[in-house]
């Protein structure tokens, strides 16, 4: 743990002596389930400044999702309960701080945009009285004042003729607009930290350039530190300054976006990256990564990546990697992430024909 | 094309195992979703109360003379309303009779009446609502119209005038308020039934069934009936409960079952008036008929949870 | 590969032509009223779209939401009756045919569906899932026994075959694509019409599907009717790619035509707008950011249906809608007045 702490600290996009927006430390997660205890989140740490994008890249059961909605403070609890760590906010723990405080920095200070604009905002509500009920709440502005400053967020969002537009109903919007309505309201009381939870894969290709384009530009403006949860390698290779590479609750890799696309320390980053189709390349079998992540509630007993990684040793499912630096400033949670890091790491297993498993490379026919 | 199948000899034995390998495989190993129905059931402590209890009147209207040895029909006027006590368990009602005795034999025309209606709704309302929400359309429209308009009367006013008018024949009986019951009642399970009908309808997997050339009834009888029957039967048994309820309410009301017969809501529509002076007249019926009623809507909605393949993970 | 017009050879020229589509239409009426409905409109869901599918060859159908695309899918498998057009497969016209001519055919058009948690019956089996093509087509009965003929098709999907008495719950999302692939090959059908069948599976798992589909093309000689809305996914697989926006398409051309020179402008605001997994190209694109949203599919624009979105639209596009046809010195069909490649917003090779 201390190492990530020193670790992220030299990452690139931070600022050393700047004191960290927002800290995660050591922070676990279960749910409890019929099937027993899921740990969806093992162990978090990340540190975030202003100004910075985080990327937290992961599939679905990452534990991706439920980090986004812990640092909220939306968590449905129970299932969900947090097991340890802390989430500091300018140093302030939120997690035993009071619900009062919490719920003042909340939606204020740290605001979140969800996937799902719909779901999300109210729908007998016009948009306009929905963004304006923040100044008023949080503000304690006169209803007139907010009704004004409801239009300028919406105007600066890119919603055209947003005067007009302010006492339509959310069904009434586009995807697209419905998600710059969300942004608007995310952004009106003018946040430090702006979680954004799979912002634009709800959208198609050409409105999701739009809506990325758009939430750089408040980031900078407002010099917010912004994290991106999202399993959409493209977006995170336009806009993250780092990235944490979740997977079965764990960070499997840290580093900034150059390191992690250009090279890899784990195999799991590796595998995602080659097993993408690429608009840039045509045809040819992917390099797909073989198997299904593994069940939270019957995690293997070693590294939970082991059974579908082409390097996995006895060392591998027996004994767990910790989260270490490998480079400057560039973290990874693998017993081999040098020689992985380096290219040189030895094949134990391949890919089966199906793709469905993993047999040992010892079984393969001399080429 | 098919010897193309053998073409291809591979090692795929050993990657399927591989894909699956874990700890979890044994317990999930082909549980049918009956039976994990009856897993669930079984683990759900209200289920265990109902059933317990709707064992208990169930067996009560089959085999009274387990409860009690004692004639319901023989009556002594000079012991006419008589406090519980030792002798008369749950006392004597106005003819003298013993009461814990009608109350027992009073079980099997009210359950009667409640399993017979809800299974004709029932009938009623799969086959109604498994139309309308099908065949969508004018057929769809036709339907749902004439359910709104039955919806629409109230079921104890429709009973009521259906009830008098057929009390100029001096039919009464079991089959005859059943009748009017299904006939005012079975609006409210079609709805459910259209629309739990209409939730599947547009699935993939039925757009897949017809892909591969499927006819309707097919479809409805493999795809849609299995996957919207859960709420329906689950609202059937509550239902069941329900129905109790309304005999007995129409009963009270002089138009159900008539004396001689022997019902919880005749017994009710007599105790009325001597409440103040007999209050266990009204007790002991009122206890049978919610503990009844209670039994089933529990029941109901235990197995409603327990059909529902979304409540598994 | 030099990013010029490449005039490669169709390498699918000479092969038979198995699905031919002409001028379909399908518009949806928009109704009022509950009991006596009347039409107030249509939505113009696909309004013309014609092309043709050769033995063994992929063809990509990509689009954004609303574009049509599934509609399509669906009146090529006869789930929704087509307004006007023609599908012909093998030369037999799809569209006509009836009882048991149809069912005939219906066993050579199979789909593989989005949502593998919806395509499945929850309370079927795997066994009885899989198997149910045989129940319906009992004249298509395996030799080897219908149970034994589930397991084959079970192990050639890469799932185990001891699990065929599972059910749908018991798989992840990955496995049930699978098996929804499994039930679409067990009538050994000629042609797949895909309908984004990777877009809900997560990454990793995507490749494998996509292998898998790749794998049992190879195998079996299948044609693809690949729908999506992910480009790179569709340039991956597609030999040939069709981009439909607004119930017609736009761009119709093999997939280096499309992908290394777009000559729709739509085309190639889609290309530019698709996010590179590469952080040294950040701002090395041209990108064209396209304004609004896709009009309104039940009163789309007079003339070109994009000239709304459009920055090359002159006076004629609002008058004359554009023919899908090649023209000047491309050679992809591409619906525009003003067709032209623009090779700098193609994704570069490295």
């Amino acid at each position: 743990m201390t190492e990530s702490q020193t670790s992220t600290r030299i990452a690139p996009g931070t600022r050393p002596g700047d004191a960290p927006l927002l800290e995660v430390k050591d922070l676990h997660v279960e749910f409890r389930t019929k099937a027993g205890v899921a740990e969806a989140i093992n162990g978090l740490n990340f540190t975030l400044h202003a100004g910075e994008t985080l990327a937290i890249l992961g599939e679905s059961g990452s534990g991706k999702s439920v980090t986004a909605q812990t640092i909220m403070g939306i968590l449905d609890m129970p299932p969900g309960r947090i097991a340890g760590g802390e989430i500091r906010y300018r140093g302030d723990d939120l997690l035993t701080m009071s619900e009062e405080s919490r719920r003042r920095l909340r939606g204020g200070k740290i605001a979140m945009i969800f996937q799902d604009a719909l779901s999300a905002l109210n729908p007998v509500m016009p948009v306009g009285w929905q963004i304006a009920e923040m100044f008023r709440v949080h503000h304690g502005m006169k209803r007139k004042e907010a009704r004004v400053k409801a239009v300028e967020m919406m105007t600066r969002v890119g919603i055209p003729a947003a005067e007009e537009r302010a006492g339509d109903y959310p069904h009434q919007f586009s995807g697209g607009m419905r998600q710059r309505i969300m942004i608007a309201m995310a952004i009106a009381l003018d946040p430090d930290v702006l979680i954004a939870d799979e912002p634009t894969t709800a959208l198609d290709v050409t409105v999701q350039a739009q809506v990325m384009r758009l939430l750089k530009d408040l980031q900078k403006e407002f010099n917010m530190g912004l994290i991106l949860i999202t399993h959409d390698l493209g977006v995170v290779a336009d806009v993250a300054d780092k990235i944490a590479v979740m997977y079965s609750g764990r960070v499997m890799e840290a580093a900034d976006v150059y390191e992690i696309y250009g090279k890899p320390g784990h195999p799991y980053t590796q595998g995602l990256l080659s097993s993408i189709p690429r608009i840039d390349d045509e045809g040819g079998r992917l390099r797909a990564i073989p198997g299904l992540p593994p069940s939270l509630t019957d995690l293997p007993s070693g590294c939970p990546f082991s059974p579908r990684c082409e390097f996995a040793t006895d060392r591998c499912r027996t004994e767990r990697p910790e989260l270490r630096l490998i480079a400057e400033g560039h973290l990874s949670a693998c017993h081999y992430a040098e020689d992985v890091y380096a290219g040189t790491a030895t094949r134990t297993q391949r890919p089966s024909p199906t793709g469905a498993g993993m047999i040992p490379v010892s079984e393969e026919a001399p080429e | 094309m098919s010897e193309m199948h053998k073409a291809e000899a591979r090692t795929a034995p050993i990657d399927s195992q591989l894909e699956t390998s874990g700890k979890s495989e044994q317990k999930t190993e082909e549980a049918s979703l009956l039976a994990d129905a009856w897993r669930s059931l079984r683990r759900n402590p209200w289920f265990i109360v109902s059933a317990v209890l709707l064992l208990i009147f169930l067996t009560m209207a089959v085999f009274p003379q387990l409860f009690t040895n004692t004639d319901p029909r023989e009556c002594l006027l000079s012991r006419s309303r008589q406090d519980p006590s030792g002798e008369f368990w749950f006392g004597t009602d106005v003819q003298g009779c013993d009461y814990y005795s009608r109350v027992i034999h009073g079980a099997r025309n009210s359950i009667a009446i409640g399993f017979i209606v809800a299974i004709g709704t029932f009938i009623v309302a799969v086959l109604l609502g498994l139309v309308a929400g099908y065949s969508g359309g004018w057929v769809d429209a036709l339907i749902s119209r004439i359910t709104d308009m039955v919806f629409a009367v109230p079921y104890i006013l429709g009973a009521l005038v259906l009830l008098n008018a057929l009390q100029a024949f001096q039919a009464q009986g079991v089959r005859e308020v059943s009748f009017v019951l299904i006939i005012f009642m079975w609006p409210t399970m079609t709805r459910l039934m259209r629309g739990s009908v209409i939730s599947v309808v547009n699935s993939d997997f039925v757009m897949a069934a017809r892909a591969l050339g499927a006819g309707p009834i097919t479809i409805m009888r493999r795809h849609i009936l299995p996957n919207s029957l859960g709420p329906v039967i689950g609202y059937a048994t509550v239902f069941t409960g329900i129905i109790i309820g309304a005999e007995a309410v129409l009963t009270f009301l002089g138009v159900g079952l008539q004396l001689p017969a022997i019902s919880w809501g005749l017994q009710l529509s007599d105790a009325r008036q001597y409440l103040q002076t007999s209050p266990h007249l009204l007790l002991f019926p009122v206890i049978f008929v919610g503990l009844t009623v209670f039994a089933f809507m529990t029941m109901g909605d235990a197995v409603r949870d327990a059909l529902d393949p979304k409540s598994k993970k | 590969m030099s990013l010029s017009v490449p005039a490669a050879a169709d390498p699918f020229a000479d092969k038979k032509s198995v699905l031919q589509v002409d001028g379909l239409v399908k518009h949806f009426p928009i109704t009022q009223g509950i009991v006596f409905q009347r039409k107030v409109g249509a939505v113009k869901a696909v309004d013309g779209v014609s092309f043709n599918l050769r033995e063994g060859e992929t063809l990509g159908i990509v689009g954004e939401s609303g574009c049509g695309k599934s509609t399509l899918a669906k009146l090529l498998m006869r789930l929704e009756e087509p307004d006007a057009g023609s599908v012909k497969f093998r030369g037999e016209d799809f569209l006509s045919v009836k009882g048991d001519e149809l069912r005939r055919l219906r066993r050579k058009i199979q789909i593989i569906f989005q949502d593998p948690y919806t395509s499945l019956n929850p309370r079927m089996s795997v066994g009885d899932i899989i198997a149910e093509p045989f129940k319906l087509h009992p004249e298509e009965k395996p030799k080897q026994g219908i149970r034994n003929r589930v397991k084959e098709l079970l192990d050639l999907v890469g799932l185990n075959p001891e699990h065929i008495n599972r059910y749908p719950h018991q798989f992840s999302g990955g496995q049930r694509q699978r098996i929804g692939i499994a039930r679409g090959l067990a009538l050994n059908p000629d042609v797949i019409i895909c309908d984004e069948p990777v877009s809900a599976l997560d990454v990793s798992v995507q490749a494998q599907v996509m292998n898998l589909l790749d794998d049992l093309q190879k195998q079996f000689g299948l044609s693809y009717i690949f729908i999506a809305h992910d480009l790179s996914v569709v340039r991956h697989i597609s030999d040939r790619v069709g981009v439909m926006y607004l119930g017609k398409l736009a761009e119709l051309g093999t997939q280096e035509e499309i992908y290394n020179a777009p000559a729709h402008p739509y085309t190639q605001a889609l290309l530019s707008a698709v996010p590179l997994p590469d952080p040294t190209l950040r701002g090395e694109r041209e990108q064209i950011v396209l304004q609004g949203d896709p009009p309104n599919p039940a009163n789309p624009p007079s003339g070109c249906r994009f000239r709304t979105r459009c920055w090359k639209a002159t006076e004629i596009c609002a008058t004359q809608e554009p023919e899908l046809i090649s023209r000047g010195r491309i050679t992809q069909a591409a619906a525009c007045h003003h067709a032209a490649p623009n090779e700098r917003v193609a994704p570069a090779h490295h």
